[in-house]
């Protein structure tokens, strides 16, 4: 979707202003909703993509007035009540009034060291070779879905070569909106400062983005 | 987060309120357990960090072949120093050289590297730094004290997908002979982002 969160190019947001001694939270309140956002991801109700997605459904003038904890907030509270595990009234005040659903797993804090070293890799088996290898010209589509996509605007309809052919990976834009996995080929793909920026390009500078078979043509 | 000076109070609050309702609310629908929610936020506050990456970092300048493993199969060499899973994955490190400088961005939400690094600092999830990378390194990169030369290729690298990287940054003269811990204690969090360069006063 074409929402706040698609920044790149983007001008006007001030400086970057990096805090040196910042600390890992710092409030409570993001402690509590990384942690709540984690373990209820652990119990299956949703996959990565959604949770993206859920994440840029915020209005974008909202969505760029608040930080990134927040926005984990409502991307949590958007997937809780989608899949009726809570109800709005229930969000308001804190307060079950019906009943749980069951769900499959939960995380218990013994469980929490091994299952963050294991993790859960996109990477799926390779099914043939990929269209592209490395050096080939390719032309990326120009694609506008309401739904998830990890094609970037700036990057719709450009023209890059393939600088690395990266495995079978889950394709977001489906997983997004089905769970359909539909594995291909990734590759990270390097656009030239010119062909994105024009003449207002900086010297000598490249972008190289990681984009699935589905958003790209041969040149 | 804001940058304007005033702090939101109001709203930070209606934050705070709300993230509670829904802890508590969560913890009595039996779907999260307290002790499982402390357990997360002491793994990424106290165990996980960027003192891991720096750790490989120094591994990297130190033994040429770990260098050669970890450029060719990043995943499996940092796993081999007990740096795994999640949001590191599929790792991909990426070599400076003098001739080029890499820089890592995620433009569409905040993908970073969580077990090497840890959990990203505000300014890699705001806007500004998301907006600009891109279109801008040279100009992103002097705000951190960086100043390349034209002569050096600047690659940005988006991280659109679940690949995660780990800028490998240049070793600064006159550390020959120093040890990987000492080596380590040089290094820092931007400089494997992309953002920094290593030197020898850290």
């Amino acid at each position: 979707m074409n929402g706040a969160h698609d920044l790149g190019g983007g001008h006007g947001h001030g400086p970057i202003a990096p805090d040196p001694n910042e600390p890992v939270f710092h409030d409570e309140w993001e402690r509590r909703c990384f942690a709540i956002t984690l373990a209820m991801g652990f119990t299956g109700q949703w996959n990565i993509d959604q949770a993206r997605f859920a994440r840029e459904s915020m209005r974008p003038g909202r969505y760029l007035e608040t930080s990134y904890y927040q926005h984990w907030l409502h991307g949590l509270e958007v997937l809780l009540l989608e899949r009726n595990l809570v109800t709005q009234s229930e969000v308001e005040t804190g307060k079950a009034k019906e009943p749980p659903q069951k769900l499959s797993r939960t995380l218990r804090a013994e469980e929490v060291a091994p299952a963050l070293k294991k993790g859960g890799s996109a990477r799926r088996n390779r099914v043939g070779e990929g269209r592209f290898k490395t050096g080939d010209i390719v032309i990326t589509k120009n694609i506008n879905p309401v739904s998830h996509t990890r094609l970037p605007r700036y990057v719709r309809g450009r023209r890059g070569r393939i600088d690395r052919v990266h495995g079978v990976f889950v394709f977001p834009d489906s997983n997004a909106a089905t769970s359909d996995e539909k594995p291909q080929w990734l590759y990270a793909v390097r656009f030239e400062g010119q062909e994105l920026w024009g003449t207002e390009a900086e010297p000598n500078s490249c972008t190289i983005v990681d984009l699935w078979d589905d958003y790209l043509e041969p040149a | 987060m804001p940058h304007d000076g005033h702090d939101h109070g109001s709203e930070l609050t209606e934050t705070e309120l709300r993230v509670r309702a829904l802890e508590s609310l969560l913890i009595e629908k039996g779907y999260v357990d307290p002790a499982t929610l402390d357990e997360l936020v002491e793994t990424y506050e106290t165990k996980v960090g960027p003192r891991n990456g720096a750790r490989v970092v120094a591994k990297a300048w130190t033994d040429p072949e770990f260098k050669a493993w970890l450029l060719e199969d990043a995943t499996a060499a940092i796993a081999s120093l007990g740096y795994t899973g999640r949001q590191g994955e599929d790792m991909v490190v990426l070599e400076n050289t003098p001739t080029v400088h890499n820089l890592v961005v995620c433009t569409l939400c905040s993908c970073y590297p969580w077990p090497v690094l840890g959990l990203p600092p505000t300014w890699y999830k705001a806007a500004p730094y998301r907006a600009r990378a891109v279109s801008q390194p040279r100009a992103v990169l002097k705000e951190f004290g960086v100043e390349l030369s034209k002569d050096i290729e600047v690659r940005v690298w988006d991280s659109t997908a679940e690949t995660r990287y780990l800028v490998l940054p240049i070793k600064p003269a006159g550390t020959d002979g120093w040890s990987e811990e000492r080596l380590a204690d040089i290094i820092t969090r931007d400089s494997m982002i992309g953002t920094g360069i290593v030197g020898t006063h850290s």
